[in-house]
Order: structure tokens, then C-alpha cells, then sequence
């Protein structure tokens, strides 16, 4: 392997490796425009020159591979002279329209020009002026050409990574403009990634243009729940402005790199399922349309619960737990229901229809945490039959988390339910339909509030972090179970779900060794043997 | 003078009376037909390479003869041949550069029009030498005679079984395809023009790997100059010493200078390499134009940095331009009289670059533009003193950190001027106005 010196420190790198991935290895940033780690090299915006010992001339740092014993400058004063040059000409025909432009605080002319500009401009002529500026090149971007810099991250994202090709730079010169194709619109699956990779002000996403200086918003990390996927965020939210907050936190989600699961990318479907987040949610406990104390809502569970526990008549109560909620949430629920009151029947898999999906990220089915429910909980229930059972009233309790049963299984059999049995709970973040039959409605926190794991598809356990505090009244779905187990007198020992995260991993196999320091934020693979209890 | 040779006019008799080698046939009634060229040892280079040589004696053939690529870049031919690799699996290309596009510069136009066949068997022995059966001509779109002549050459040659399956009875196969470019200057740059060829915007790529390794459609392609092509040939004929003693030292052969401007008779001439400037200027060319003095002289298209009257006793070739800061380029000699503004000769030169300028790469793209205005701003009398003071910091800046050669000639052409004759621009901030 070749061993080199960056600024005086020694790297051993891969024969094939370029001098930027070198020095990004060692932490040494490099200035890139055109560079991206995930896209072919262009090696079009030069700004990346390097001084290599024995050679005349710069070479850029994203195309020159490295070579045993070479020794490479990113400081010099050639280079930083180069820097400066090169960011010269990027902004001799910008607008440089920061005070209206959305890129403002995460632009990379503004950053490289802190760093390596710091000049007076030396230009004495009107800027070239392109055709288009703050045109909609399809549902979901805007363009603004003069902004752009024409360093191709769109184009090559389009061509290699959607394959779609909706982009092109036309015309020649300093007159040359990125644009959709005639006839086209940037309009597939992922086309907010444009905006995430456009190093610069000219692809702004409509959706959050205009909506919150990037200065104020607070970086939470997190796990998609749009699908099994599991591709990792960041929830990015208004951290200083308060009297913002009833309207609503969280202001846009960005995709977080992760080589083993999403690399760069969010499909878009992921990235604007955040409003139920701050809207349309429950924020008290309800007794049918009454607002309740969460006092009074678990005597009332705890009076129709505790007769069947102490006569182990636990089989009339079913639980419909599901794969939106966290391990944690979901081993708090093995525990009370399957434990506690054992005998009581529990199953998570409602019969849902699988949504779309493709070859790249976007899953069939739509729930973040199939896999992990599917780990803790034994299968030994049947969602269906439950249902069945309820409309009967061959059981007392129905208890649901989150699933709209009106949409699954119809308006009339929720009404059946709703008159069949003793106590028809919801527990859930969200209003839906299903809220109106049921007896008492509980309001539980979103992910984005949560503090846990999930395990997707490949059967990656990931964390996920809060955010911020659970809105309104709103508690996180195992402090609810856990509410209740203490009603009825059986109280369950968790603080926090580290502590949870602990007895998953000291009872299941599959989830053996792990912690939530190990587990960090890029994931574990469950173990072979999944479901299997110690 | 010959009747012919009249019908061209500018050749002059000196000149003729010298041995020529590519313009053997120019001014010739029908130069262009397969009979006229078949009268004149047509094809025998062809056939004597394809049955008594082996591809790798014609490689060192041209080796000897210190033949170089006579597109501007002056690389030796038969080493850049000789990077083809034979082993490589994938078909090998041949593809000549006619996009001539360097402003002063019209000599292919003249072998494609007036000896189209002499380039065909160029194709024919260089395709034997490299292993390869299939060669594109890349014409420059506006050159719409050439293109219809050449077209009528391959025709022929077709016809006459020079091209196409086991020629001239030998086993060699060879397709020969006529390609028309889109008027874009960038695509004479060779990685540009393989980008063009292959249906793509004219580009540059980045290198390596060079178009010897990965070039046409990914495969080993040999890119060079008609002029190039044209002198192979001779070199098979007479052989390689008879070639390389022509030249100068390393520059084997003559090749055809373009001279244009103030001069009482501009024309192509094809003399050796190592005549002089002043040679070229005052004895072929016949002298500035009414008599007026010599101001500037830009030797090797407008990409060649511009020399002063007391530079012109250079050599004209690659080597001698080369350590005087300026280079043979693609052969394209400018004369400037004494009447010339050369702030106006930098704005035209600077106008060009900018509207010619690919737009890829940062700095061309957006310095080219800048500059022209910068200049533009001086000529007219706009500028202030720092306009012209950041001038040459600015082409600095662009040369030498761009993907292809279009950025060092913006570079070099532009600050040459700057440099050269500053006191005229100095003088246009002073008076404001534009003198001539």
C-alpha cells in the first residue's frame, strides 16, 4: 500500500486512492466544489490544488492518485494562492445575493471564502447575467443559475445515481447554464438530494425555502420511519426561536452519510414526512371526548385490567402493538403484556398492503422497525383474530398503538369493537379515525421525541435520539406501559431506555454485546438466530 | 510560373524551386482526384509499408524521421504511435484532427481540398503501423468544400479498392468515416474532439489516461494533425533520413506556414523547419505590406504568445519559438504593421478565448470572460490604472490550473500583449480615448 506525507503527516492508503481521500482520511479538508465522494470526478472547479513534491505544477487532489512516497502539500503558499484564484473566478459572475438566499450559513462560497478568500474584489465590470433565477425545475427544487457554479454534483447525481439524466449545462463560456433538458422536470424519488449535494444557493428545495435561517436550526440525529430502509437522518429544528414552536419545530430532515445503509441519500418521500411531527397530534390523555389527567387514565385502564390479572382471565385482553415503535417501547410491551399479564394476546402485524418500492431505498413495507418487533415479540397471537375477537366480544380489552383500524379493517367493525368491548384504547402520536371510536385516547411521543432503537431491514439495530420533549401532555410509549404496570402494581424498573436497551441485550440473543455506545450511530447487525431468548 | 500554380497565387517561385512534400500537388487542375494522385506514385507508400513492412519498422521509420505532430503540440509522431498497446483486446482508432480552428492558421483546409489522397494513404500506412482498421476525419464544420471533397476522395478510394476489405489485394481491411464538426474551437483540443465525436458537447477530459490508453469510445486511439498525416507518406518513399534531414535538429521534414496579416503576399507556404521569421516575413511573404514597418508578429496561431520586430531572426521551429517564450504552435504566422493597435490586437485576441472558452472548468471559463472585458474596458478608454495592474495577476490565475491547454493560451497569448506593449496600454488610461 502507498505511504505518503500530507502536510507532514504519514498515511498508508490503497493503491487507486486520490491525494483528497488520502487527506480526508487523515482529517486534513481539502476545499471541493466538484468533488463528491459518491459521484464520478469531474475535476472541473479546480479548487482542490495540491503541491506535490517533484512536480511543476498544482495538480488537483479529487483525480491525482496517490503514489508511494509522494509528498503533498495543502498549505503552502502556492496552493492558498491557487485557493484564492480559483474562488476569485467562482464569484466574479456571482450575484452574491447571500442576504436573500436560502444557501446563506451552510454556502460553500461563503465558508471557502472565510478561509482561503478574504480579498477585495478586483472586478470592475457588470456581472453576466443568466435567463434564469428562481424558477421551479420541477415539484419539489428551485433553480437559480446565476447562484450556480457549474461544478456538475446535479448533473452527475442525475446520470449515475437516479439515472434519470434531468440535467445538462448548455451554452459555452462564462455564458454556460445548468438546466433541465426541454421538456423535462426534476421529478423522481430522490430529487432533494440535488439540493443537499449543491454545494451553493442554485438548486434551493421548496419546501424549506424561506422557512428558517439555517443558523438557527439544531442538528438531532436520527433513523427515517418512512420505511424498512431505515436510512439515517438528521432532524433539523429551530432551536432559538420559541415563539416559533406552535407552529412547528422541526424544519426540514436531511439525509446523514452512512456507507452501509443509505450512503448520502433520502428518497423524498422520507424527506418531507416530518409535519406530523408538530402537527395534527394528540397532546392529552382523553376519556371519549373528556380531557383526563394521566392519573386518571390509568385508573381507568387499571380498573378494567386488574379484575382479568387477578382472576388470570388475561386472555380477553389483546394488544396490537406495532413495528412504528421503538425495540425499546416493544420489549417494555413483551413485558407487560406477555409477562405481566401473561396470557394476554399480542401481535404487531396488521394486515397492512405493502407500498412501493424500488431497487435503492425506498421498502415495500413501511414500518422502520419490522425487524426488531419481529426479535422481541414471538409471534404466537394473530392480529386478525384479534380483530376478530374484539368485534365478537369474545375479548374485554383492545388495546392499539398507533394503527388507524378504521383504515385497516373498516368503519364498521371499529363500531363493533367500539360496543363490544369494556375498554377500547388508542395509544398513539397522531389523530386518526380510529381515535373517534375509541374509548380513551393516549398521546405518545414521535420518534423524533424518542430516545431508542430501531432495527431495519437488513437487520441493522440503530439509535435514534430525542430531539426535543415529547409535545403537550404527550410520554413515550414504554413510560405509558410503564405508567399502567405501576397502577397495577407490578412496577417495571426502567429509568431510562438505555436501561431497557440493557435487558433486551441481556435477555434476546440476537441483540447480545450490544449497547448503546456500540451501536453509536452507525449500527449493529442483529445476531443469527433471531427471536431465540436466552 | 506554371498556369496552376497561378490559380493559387501566392505561391512563390522561390518556394517552388525548393523541394516540397505535402504541397507537392497544391495548384494542380484536379489535385484532388484518385487519377491525379495515382500519376504521381499514388499509394505506393501504402503498398510498400503493407507488404515489405512490418507495423513496428513503420513505427520506427516515423521515429527517424523526427516527424512531430504539426496540430500545434509538436509531440514526436511515431513515439506517440508507439503507445498504442498491442496487447490491449479493443479495436485501436486512428482519428485526424481537421477541425483546424486556431485563428491564422488554413493549411489543411489545402491539403483536404487540393490532395485529399495523400492524407487517405497517410491514414492507410498509419492505421497498418498501430493495428488499427478503422479511421475517423474530423472536419471543421464550416469547411464545407473540404468536407465534400474528402468525402469524394474516400469515395473514390472505396471504388478503387484503396479502402474498405483486403486493399490493394493485401489482407488489410480499413474504414475510413468523413466527420463533420459543430463550430466549436474546443473540439481541435484532441480529448475535446473525441467527446464530439462521440455525439457528446466538445469537453476535454481530464488525463491521463491519454487517448493512447482509453480514446475513442474507451479505446486506444492514435489523435493526429491532417498535416501530420499527409507527410507520412514521403517518409515510407524516400525514408526516414531523407525526411529528417529537411528539418532542423528534432524537427524533421518542412511543414506549411499560414501567413496572414500585413504582409504584400500572405499565403501557405511549405518551407523547412528552421527557416527564419524574417525569412518567412520579408522573402517568401514579401515584406510588410506598402512598405510600413513591422510592429508585432504572433508565430504560431493567436495561442502563440506575440513577438516584437527585434525576436523575428528566431527559428521557426518547436524548440527555437519554444525558448523564447512563445511557441511554433499550429504554424499560423499574424504580421501586425506599425499601424496596429495592440491593445485593440489583445481585446480581438481576448474576445475570441472568451466566446471560445468550453465553460468546464472554473477558471477559463470565468477568467476568459473577465479578461476580454478588462481589455475591452482599456481599449475603449474606460479603464482606470488598476484595471490594467490586476491584468496580468488575472491571466496568471488562469494558466496552468485548468483541465486542457485553452487556459495557458489565454494565459500566454493575452499577457504577451500586456507585457510586450504595456506603454500602450498605459497610454489608453491617460488620453481615455482609443487612438486608433
Amino acid at each position: 500500500m502507498p505511504n505518503l506525507i500530507i502536510d507532514g503527516k504519514q498515511v498508508e492508503v490503497p493503491a487507486g486512492t486520490t491525494i483528497i481521500q488520502a487527506a480526508d482520511k487523515l482529517g486534513i479538508d481539502i476545499p471541493r466544489y466538484c468533488y463528491h465522494p459518491a459521484l464520478p470526478v469531474s475535476g472541473n472547479c479546480r479548487i482542490c490544488m495540491v503541491e506535490i513534491e517533484k512536480q511543476p505544477k498544482l495538480q488537483i487532489a479529487c483525480y491525482t492518485p496517490v503514489a508511494d512516497g509522494m509528498v503533498v502539500r495543502t498549505n503552502s503558499p502556492k496552493v492558498l494562492e491557487a485557493h484564492k484564484s480559483v474562488l476569485e473566478f467562482l464569484l466574479v459572475n456571482h450575484p452574491v445575493d447571500c442576504p436573500v438566499c436560502d444557501q446563506a450559513g451552510e454556502c460553500k462560497l461563503q465558508d471557502y471564502y472565510m478561509e482561503h478568500g478574504q480579498y477585495d474584489s478586483r472586478l470592475s465590470d457588470v456581472k453576466v447575467r443568466k435567463e434564469k433565477k428562481a424558477f421551479s425545475i420541477g415539484p419539489t427544487v428551485m433553480l437559480d443559475q446565476e447562484r450556480c457554479i457549474l461544478c456538475t454534483r446535479c448533473v452527475r447525481f442525475a446520470d449515475t445515481i437516479t439515472k434519470t439524466s434531468e440535467f445538462g449545462v448548455f451554452s459555452r463560456g462564462d455564458h454556460s447554464q445548468l438546466d433541465v433538458y426541454p421538456g423535462k422536470q426534476l421529478d423522481n424519488s430522490y430529487s432533494g438530494n440535488v439540493v443537499d449535494i449543491c454545494p451553493v444557493g442554485a438548486l434551493t428545495d421548496k419546501d424549506f425555502r424561506f422557512k428558517c435561517r439555517v443558523w438557527y436550526l439544531a442538528q438531532t440525529k436520527s433513523v427515517c420511519p418512512g420505511c424498512s430502509m431505515g436510512c439515517n437522518i438528521t432532524v433539523e429544528w429551530d432551536k432559538s426561536r420559541p415563539h416559533q414552536h406552535k407552529v412547528a419545530r422541526v424544519m426540514r430532515l436531511k439525509p446523514r452519510h452512512n456507507p452501509d445503509v443509505n450512503d448520502y441519500w433520502i428518497c423524498d418521500k422520507g424527506r418531507y414526512n416530518y409535519r406530523f411531527i408538530d402537527e395534527n397530534r394528540i397532546h392529552h390523555p382523553q376519556l371519549n371526548n373528556d380531557l383526563i389527567s394521566w392519573d386518571q387514565a390509568t385508573c381507568i385502564m387499571d380498573s378494567v385490567i386488574k379484575p382479568l390479572y387477578d382472576s388470570k382471565r388475561t386472555n380477553r385482553i389483546g394488544v396490537l402493538a406495532s413495528a412504528q415503535l421503538t425495540n425499546e417501547d416493544i420489549f417494555v410491551i413483551r413485558k407487560f403484556f406477555k409477562e405481566t399479564l401473561k396470557g394476554a394476546q399480542v401481535d404487531f402485524r396488521v394486515p397492512e398492503k405493502p407500498g412501493d418500492s424500488d431497487g435503492f431505498l425506498i421498502k415495500a413495507d413501511k414500518n422502520p422497525n419490522t425487524a426488531g418487533a419481529l426479535s422481541i415479540l414471538q409471534a404466537d397471537a394473530d392480529a386478525n383474530q384479534i380483530v376478530q375477537k374484539a368485534k365478537q366480544g369474545e375479548i374485554d380489552v383492545l388495546y392499539v398503538f398507533g394503527h388507524d383500524l378504521v383504515r385497516l379493517f373498516g368503519k364498521d367493525v371499529v363500531e363493533q369493537i367500539a360496543k363490544k368491548v369494556k375498554l377500547f384504547v388508542y395509544q398513539g402520536s397522531n389523530v386518526n379515525d380510529t381515535c373517534g371510536y375509541a374509548h380513551l385516547n393516549l398521546p405518545s411521543s414521535v420518534y423524533a421525541e424518542k430516545d431508542g432503537t430501531f432495527t431495519n431491514g437488513q437487520k441493522r439495530v440503530q439509535r435514534i435520539w430525542p430531539a426535543f420533549l415529547p409535545l403537550g401532555e404527550s410520554k413515550g410509549d414504554w413510560e405509558i406501559i410503564s405508567l399502567l404496570s405501576a397502577k397495577l402494581g407490578t412496577p417495571l424498573a426502567y429509568q431510562n431506555s438505555q436501561e431497557i436497551f440493557q435487558d433486551i441485550a441481556a435477555t434476546l440473543a440476537p441483540f447480545s454485546a450490544m449497547t448503546y455506545e456500540k451501536i453509536s450511530d452507525k449500527g449493529m447487525i442483529l445476531k443469527e438466530g433471531i427471536g431465540s431468548s436466552k | 510560373m506554371s498556369p496552376q500554380n497561378k490559380a493559387i497565387g501566392n505561391i512563390d517561385q522561390k518556394i517552388i524551386n525548393m523541394e516540397k512534400i505535402v504541397s507537392r500537388h497544391f495548384g494542380q487542375e484536379n489535385s484532388h482526384r484518385l487519377t491525379h494522385y495515382l500519376k504521381d506514385k499514388g499509394y505506393e507508400a501504402a503498398r510498400k509499408a503493407l507488404t515489405q513492412m512490418t507495423g513496428p519498422q513503420v513505427i520506427d521509420e516515423v521515429k527517424r524521421s523526427n516527424l512531430r505532430g504539426l496540430g500545434g503540440a509538436g509531440f514526436p509522431t511515431g513515439t506517440k504511435w508507439s503507445f498504442i498497446p498491442q496487447a490491449n483486446p479493443k479495436p485501436k482508432y486512428l482519428v485526424i484532427n481537421g477541425d483546424e480552428g486556431e485563428p491564422g492558421t488554413f493549411k489543411d483546409k489545402y491539403i483536404l481540398e487540393q490532395d485529399p489522397h495523400a492524407l487517405l494513404e497517410g491514414i492507410i500506412i498509419t492505421c497498418y503501423a498501430i493495428g488499427s482498421h478503422k479511421a475517423y476525419i474530423y472536419i471543421r464544420g464550416e469547411y464545407i468544400k473540404s468536407l465534400e471533397i474528402v468525402q469524394g476522395a474516400v469515395d473514390e478510394a472505396y471504388k478503387g479498392k484503396y479502402l474498405g476489405k483486403g486493399i490493394m489485394g493485401t489482407g488489410f481491411d480499413i474504414d475510413v468515416v468523413v466527420h463533420p464538426g459543430a463550430g466549436a474551437y474546443i473540439c481541435g483540443e484532441e480529448t475535446a474532439l473525441l467527446e464530439s465525436l462521440e455525439g457528446k458537447k466538445g469537453f476535454p477530459r481530464l488525463k491521463p489516461p491519454f487517448p493512447a490508453v482509453v480514446g475513442l469510445f474507451g479505446c486506444p486511439t492514435v489523435i493526429n494533425n491532417v498535416e501530420t498525416i499527409a507527410c507520412v507518406p514521403p517518409i515510407i518513399n524516400k525514408g526516414a533520413e531523407w525526411f529528417a534531414k529537411l528539418g532542423s535538429e528534432k524537427n524533421g521534414g518542412n511543414r506549411l506556414f499560414c501567413v496572414s496579416g500585413h504582409v504584400a503576399k500572405p499565403g501557405v507556404y511549405e518551407l523547412p523547419h528552421g527557416t527564419t521569421l524574417r525569412e518567412i516575413i520579408y522573402d517568401h511573404a514579401g515584406g510588410i505590406l506598402n512598405g510600413r514597418k513591422l510592429k508585432a508578429v504572433i508565430p504560431g496561431g493567436i495561442s502563440a504568445p506575440v513577438l516584437t520586430p527585434d525576436q523575428i531572426d528566431v527559428k521557426m521551429d518547436f524548440d527555437s519559438l519554444k525558448s523564447i517564450g512563445s511557441m511554433a504552435g499550429s504554424g499560423g504566422i499574424i504580421v501586425m504593421d506599425d499601424t496596429t493597435d495592440m491593445v485593440w490586437a489583445a481585446m480581438i485576441t481576448a474576445r475570441f478565448f472568451a466566446d471560445e472558452s468550453c465553460g468546464q472548468c472554473s477558471p477559463c471559463r470565468e477568467g476568459s470572460g473577465w479578461v476580454y472585458r478588462n481589455v475591452k474596458r482599456l481599449y475603449h478608454g474606460h479603464a482606470r490604472p488598476h484595471d490594467l495592474n490586476n491584468l496580468p495577476g488575472i491571466v496568471n490565475n488562469i494558466g496552468g490550473n485548468t483541465i486542457c491547454a485553452f487556459g495557458d493560451a489565454v494565459s500566454m497569448s493575452v499577457g504577451s500583449y500586456v507585457s510586450k506593449f504595456r506603454s500602450e496600454f498605459e497610454a489608453k488610461i491617460k488620453e481615455r480615448v482609443c487612438q486608433i
